[in-house]
């Protein structure tokens, strides 16, 4: 099964750090988007769909927009029902992935005009647009707003 | 700027969103994907050719349904389709499909590579970056090798567009990520690392990422990486808030550039160059004094870059762990978040501390927070908070606070979350033994340990306590006593009585004078707690009777009379049964003297690193990647499993807890051996990693336990005892089914199934077991170990990964075992099975079918070849025939089949009679290879065959024989 594989530890360090994966789930565990940045299969990805929902879901205010998640960590922010979370190396730069989270989601508000969740539905594949722009191969790509902004309108005007 | 319409472009797909959306069952949601389904079907079937904004349309929503979570077979080809489409949006919908649906199917992977190959020659640089993107998302094998040249070409190009360079980086990045091996470093490495100065701060940024990637690979490649970083970082820090236009975020000058610089440079130690790394302290104290202005806006976004920013510098200061003052600096900022009001910034300065601490420069500075931790352990009120202060007064503590930490940690434990109790407890008994001044303190810690948290105490930690009185003459007769007054209690944790008998059993007579805890009161004592103990613990206790009767001659008849009881001599339990049988025996027959050596005081244990610590950095290994597993996994088989042989024993086993605790009991027999049997193997238990010590336990076990047998073998017949590893008989029906195949069901009854499934590689394989339950109740404390016995112990070395210790109804639990071939071997191991169902303990052994010829690795060779070797191989002693009646009917092809099975290579035409079989291999093993050739001459008149084996070894040919003449 999926589980016993990723849960068996393996002691080397390692310090190549990138994004494993990204989600944006509701708060009913509906996935809005998934974006993975390492092999997965399909039950793998589902499993740890639903972990990630479990973990991120429980914490409120109170608590930090970290969670140790496995041998990894899940940077996440909560905008309005949705949830979007980053699962980084623990070694990973906390605040950086969180502000990461924040300007993905300032430029989706801006190109989809006060973003909702129903944007997301609809135009799923342009969502996956935007994020090849900002974030490729678990990497940062592109932080500028206005750069992204200009492209992803240039995309547009596109046929 | 213009919103983004729903579904834009798209209405066939809004509306099928819209239905889906308006479904209100799962069943109406499959109903109308299935009538979607069927319109693509026949859309893409269709004798009217699709246009290109139908086919995107389609693609799209099968796209959709995808993401819903269903199967999608088809639209594959129409999706390849799109890439060669003129149109961004069309394109872009293919490859997509193609990204999220990656398909290993071989004809479409040329096809999509030639797409990729055509838009990475456009020149179009939107088409370029589609087809980049692809290959960073896909990362493939098959597009390393077909796109691991051209990439860095277009990276370092002159005339390519900086957003181009920017994917063409990062693609890069995944490329070397994903097949290292395809992306040789070339001409390109020195102009990459030159990307550092370019003007677009994009393509810096994800140049960095890239560099730092190659840097960690080979350092030295790319050391010049190092200044350039530096004074780019210098520019970043130093520029006005406004001067990085785009690249300013909340009056926060690049902080992602900045983070990434920092990383790049945690790559390497401190410059070596004066002036470099003048300006790189530089950069830091400039970070470091930024954190003290007021904030330029009351934005968390704006607090939250500058602070990543200075986080990642304060990594980089500790990595050089070389300027004290920038040390001391960052520790006093650090101090400062402890009491911030945002949670996020107190968890990351206690985070970030613990690194600080291990310094010698900042340990002291860290050390005069001792009081800000301790109280945010007990005001903090999210838990991974608490566990962050626990990690700190863990990294903090030296002689000189010990004591005070230890007694806040063990007060916390009280209340602590169930979660962190095991790892409190595992830092308590570290710290307690690290820096004991007076073992007294150090026996008290741990049996408050217990108190607070029993059930959290793991055998480490109670193993380790014993390990150390033993070891400490001074701390004996305290110990003996506290234990005793511990064990007072009314209700006293199990791990305490543990402790307790283990402890008065060996030093008992150092409090025996005192009239309050004379050998009577002790035994009754100890005796009171006996029936509420589970098996091992009874076990234990029985052996701290034996060595009562040993110390106090006169509570010998007491306690023959609790031995005697039925309760005892005919226990349910075997173990138990069989230590009352032997330690009654015993008391009775030995002499005094015997008495004495047989149940001499333990020797004390060989020094070495705590197993303690060992099971805490299990538990918290830095970094663990266990995501990456898809790598390591092939790695691994690559390499059958070297990474896990290192700590393979030839008796390997699972760790079964209950014959673990009753380990030091059977230790503490230990000095039988010497007295009454040849020397056996001794084995440490105690000292161990701990993984060793438990695979260990069990083998010896049995073995002390059937050794006593033969000693008193004349007084057993009335009690039979059976041995705990093998219980009942070992099933092995199925046994000489697996000699010529690896897969199938290996056993079977009403509640269980045993599935195997097998691979090996020349001396060395991997088994995975698969125990079914076919009930519909869990099955608890469920444990299989592999036995190898007696000559086998050495011959093979199977060890087996824990496994859970439950297995719901109607589940699957898989175990996998690793198997390396020292040297021929005949027996089979067995797999021990031990499970409660339902209030009774199942006890099932199979025989293993880990059979030599599994380590062959088949040989092709000609006919003259084969007949020389096999003159070669003419001595006697090497030549085994057998000659036997057919039990199958004689089919060539099942034969022929069977013989490929068993593992040689099938000779065609090499023996002169057309109807016998000629196979020829290797037989791996770790020592040496043994070549071995066979013959079958089948005579179907008399329904009869003659095989005969030759190899360069006696032994080989006569098990390959027996092996082999079993399967026709």
């Amino acid at each position: 099964s999926p589980g016993t594989v990723l849960e068996t530890h393996c002691t080397r360090r390692q310090n190549i750090s990138h994004i494993r994966f990204i989600l944006i789930q509701n708060r009913a565990g509906k996935t809005r988007l998934a974006k993975w940045y390492m092999q997965f299969d399909d039950d793998e990805k589902q499993k740890l769909i639903e972990e990630v929902h479990a973990v991120v879901t429980v914490r409120d205010a109170k608590h930090t927009n970290f969670v140790e998640f496995r041998n990894f960590k899940i940077i996440y922010r909560r905008y309005a029902g949705l949830y979007f979370c980053i699962c980084v190396d623990v070694t990973d730069n906390n605040l950086a992935y969180l502000e990461g989270i924040h300007n993905f989601v300032e430029v989706l508000n801006e190109y989809f005009h006060n973003v909702c969740e129903l944007d997301l539905v609809f135009n799923f594949y342009k969502v996956y647009t935007v994020v090849d722009e900002m974030f490729l191969a678990g990497e940062i790509r592109e932080t500028s707003q206005t750069k992204v902004l200009k492209q992803l309108l240039m995309l547009q005007s596109l046929e | 700027m213009p919103a983004v319409s729903k579904g834009d472009g798209m209405r066939g797909l809004a509306v099928f969103i819209s239905d889906i959306r308006n479904c209100k069952s799962k069943e109406a949601e499959i109903k109308r994907i299935n009538k979607e389904l069927a319109n693509i079907r026949s859309k893409f079937k269709g004798d009217k050719a699709l246009d290109g904004y139908s086919k995107k349309k389609y693609v799209c929503k099968l796209l959709f349904i995808f993401l819903l979570g269903h199967d999608i077979d088809f639209g594959h080809m129409e999706a390849v389709n799109l890439l060669s489409s003129n149109k961004y949006t069309e394109k872009q919908i293919g490859y997509l499909f193609i990204s999220v649906l990656v398909n290993s199917n071989s004809d479409l992977i040329s096809l999509i590579n030639n797409a990729i190959k055509n838009d990475l020659s456009s020149r179009n640089p939107t088409f370029m970056n589609l087809a980049l993107h692809c290959i960073a998302n896909v990362g493939s094998r098959e597009m390393a090798e077909a796109f691991a040249a051209e990439v860095p070409r277009i990276l370092v190009a002159g005339d390519t567009m900086d957003s181009v360079k920017q994917s063409a980086a990062l693609c890069l990045l995944r490329l070397n990520r994903t097949s290292p091996d395809l992306v040789p470093m070339g001409e390109w490495t020195t102009r990459v690392v030159h990307l550092l100065n370019d003007q677009h701060l994009g393509v810096v940024t994800a140049a960095t990422s890239l560099i730092t990637t190659l840097a960690q690979k080979s350092p030295e490649d790319f050391k010049t990486s190092v200044s350039l970083a530096v004074a780019r970082l210098s520019r970043i820090v130093s520029s006005a808030s406004t001067d990085l236009q785009d690249y300013t975020y909340y009056f926060v000058a690049a902080p992602w550039l900045s983070v990434k610089l920092l990383r790049l440079l945690q790559c390497y130690p401190p410059p070596e160059d004066g002036a470099i790394r003048g300006r790189l302290t530089e950069c830091l104290e400039t970070i470091l004094n930024k954190a003290q202005e007021p904030p330029k806006s009351k934005k968390v976004q704006h607090s939250n870059a500058k602070n990543a920013v200075l986080f990642e510098a304060i990594s980089l200061i500790i990595h050089h762990d070389s300027e004290p003052t920038l040390l001391v600096r960052a520790c006093n900022q650090l101090g400062q978040f402890l009491q911030h009001r945002e949670t996020n910034l107190r968890y990351l300065a206690l985070e970030s501390m613990c690194t600080l601490a291990s310094s010698e420069f900042s340990h002291e500075a860290v050390k005069t927070h001792i009081e800000t931790v301790i109280n945010a352990l007990k005001s903090e009120r999210d838990v991974s908070v608490r566990q962050r202060a626990v990690d700190l007064l863990y990294a903090m503590c030296d002689r000189s606070n010990a004591k005070q930490i230890v007694a806040e940690m063990l007060s916390y434990l009280e209340t602590a979350d169930y979660s962190i109790r095991e790892e409190i407890v595992l830092k308590v008994a570290i710290l307690a033994e690290k820096y004991a001044v007076d073992y007294t303190w150090y026996v008290d810690t741990i049996l408050n340990l217990i108190r607070f948290a029993g059930d959290y105490v793991s055998d480490e930690v109670w193993y380790r306590v014993i390990q150390i009185v033993i070891n400490r003459d001074e701390v004996q007769g305290y110990a003996a006593k506290t234990v005793f007054e511990a064990l007072q209690a009314p209700a006293c944790h199990e791990n305490l009585v543990k402790v307790g008998g283990y402890i008065l059993g060996e030093f008992g007579n150092l409090i025996a004078g005192d009239s309050r805890s004379s050998p009577l009161i002790q035994f009754d004592l100890l005796h009171s707690k006996f029936h509420l103990c589970s098996v091992p613990t009874r076990a234990l206790l029985l052996s701290a009777y034996i060595k009562f009767i040993n110390l106090f001659p006169e509570v010998k008849g007491t306690i023959q009379e609790v031995l005697r009881s039925d309760s005892q001599l005919r226990n349910a339990d075997v173990e138990l049964q069989q230590r009352a049988v032997e330690y009654l025996r015993l008391s009775c027959i030995a002499s005094t003297d015997i008495l004495a050596t047989v149940l001499e005081e333990m020797p004390p244990f060989p020094e070495r690193e705590s197993s303690i610590l060992a099971k805490l950095k299990r538990k918290k290994g830095p970094g663990n990647l266990h995501l990456d597993l898809d790598e390591n996994r092939k790695e691994r088989s690559v390499n059958g499993g070297t990474a896990d042989h290192s700590s393979t024993t030839s008796n390997a086993k699972a760790p079964m807890p209950p014959q673990a605790s009753a380990v030091p009991v059977l230790r503490s027999a230990g000095p039988l051996f010497q007295v009454f049997a040849s020397p056996t193997t001794s084995t440490d238990l105690l000292g161990l990693g701990s993984t060793i010590a438990t695979q260990n336990s069990a083998p010896p076990a049995s073995k002390g336990a059937s050794l006593l047998v033969d000693v008193f073998s004349g007084n057993t017949a009335a009690f039979p005892v059976e041995t705990p590893v093998a219980v009942g008989p070992v099933a092995d029906e199925n046994f000489s089914r697996f000699v010529c195949k690896n897969n199938g069901v290996l056993y079977e009854n009403q509640l269980l199934q045993i599935g195997l499934k097998s691979e090996f590689r020349q001396n060395l394989g991997r088994m995975y077991v698969f125990f079914g339950n076919k009930t519909s109740t869990q099955f608890m404390n469920f444990a299989a170990s592999v036995v190898c016995q007696d000559a086998l112990q050495a011959q093979l070395n199977v060890h087996a990964k824990p496994a859970d210790p439950t297995v719901d109804g109607g589940a699957q639990l898989q175990q996998i075992l690793n198997i390396e071939c020292v040297s021929d071997f005949v027996d089979a191991p067995v797999l021990n099975i031990q499970f409660r169902y339902g209030g009774t303990l199942q006890n099932i052994a199979v025989k293993l079918p880990i059979t030599l010829n599994k380590f062959f690795q088949p040989t092709e060779m000609t006919s003259l070849d084969f007949f020389q070797r096999w003159k070669q191989l003419g001595a006697p002693q090497q030549e085994v025939q057998n000659i036997f009646k057919a039990r199958h009917s004689m089919d060539i092809e099942v034969t022929k089949a069977k013989i490929m099975g068993f593992g040689a290579a099938l000779l065609d035409g090499v023996d002169p009679n057309p109807f016998n079989f000629v196979g020829a291999g290797v037989i791996h093993t770790k020592t040496t290879q043994v070549g071995c050739l066979l013959r079958l001459e089948p005579n179907t008149q008399a329904q009869m065959y003659r095989l005969t084996l030759r190899t360069s070894r006696g032994t080989v040919s006569q098990r390959l024989c027996d092996l082999l003449s079993e399967q026709f």
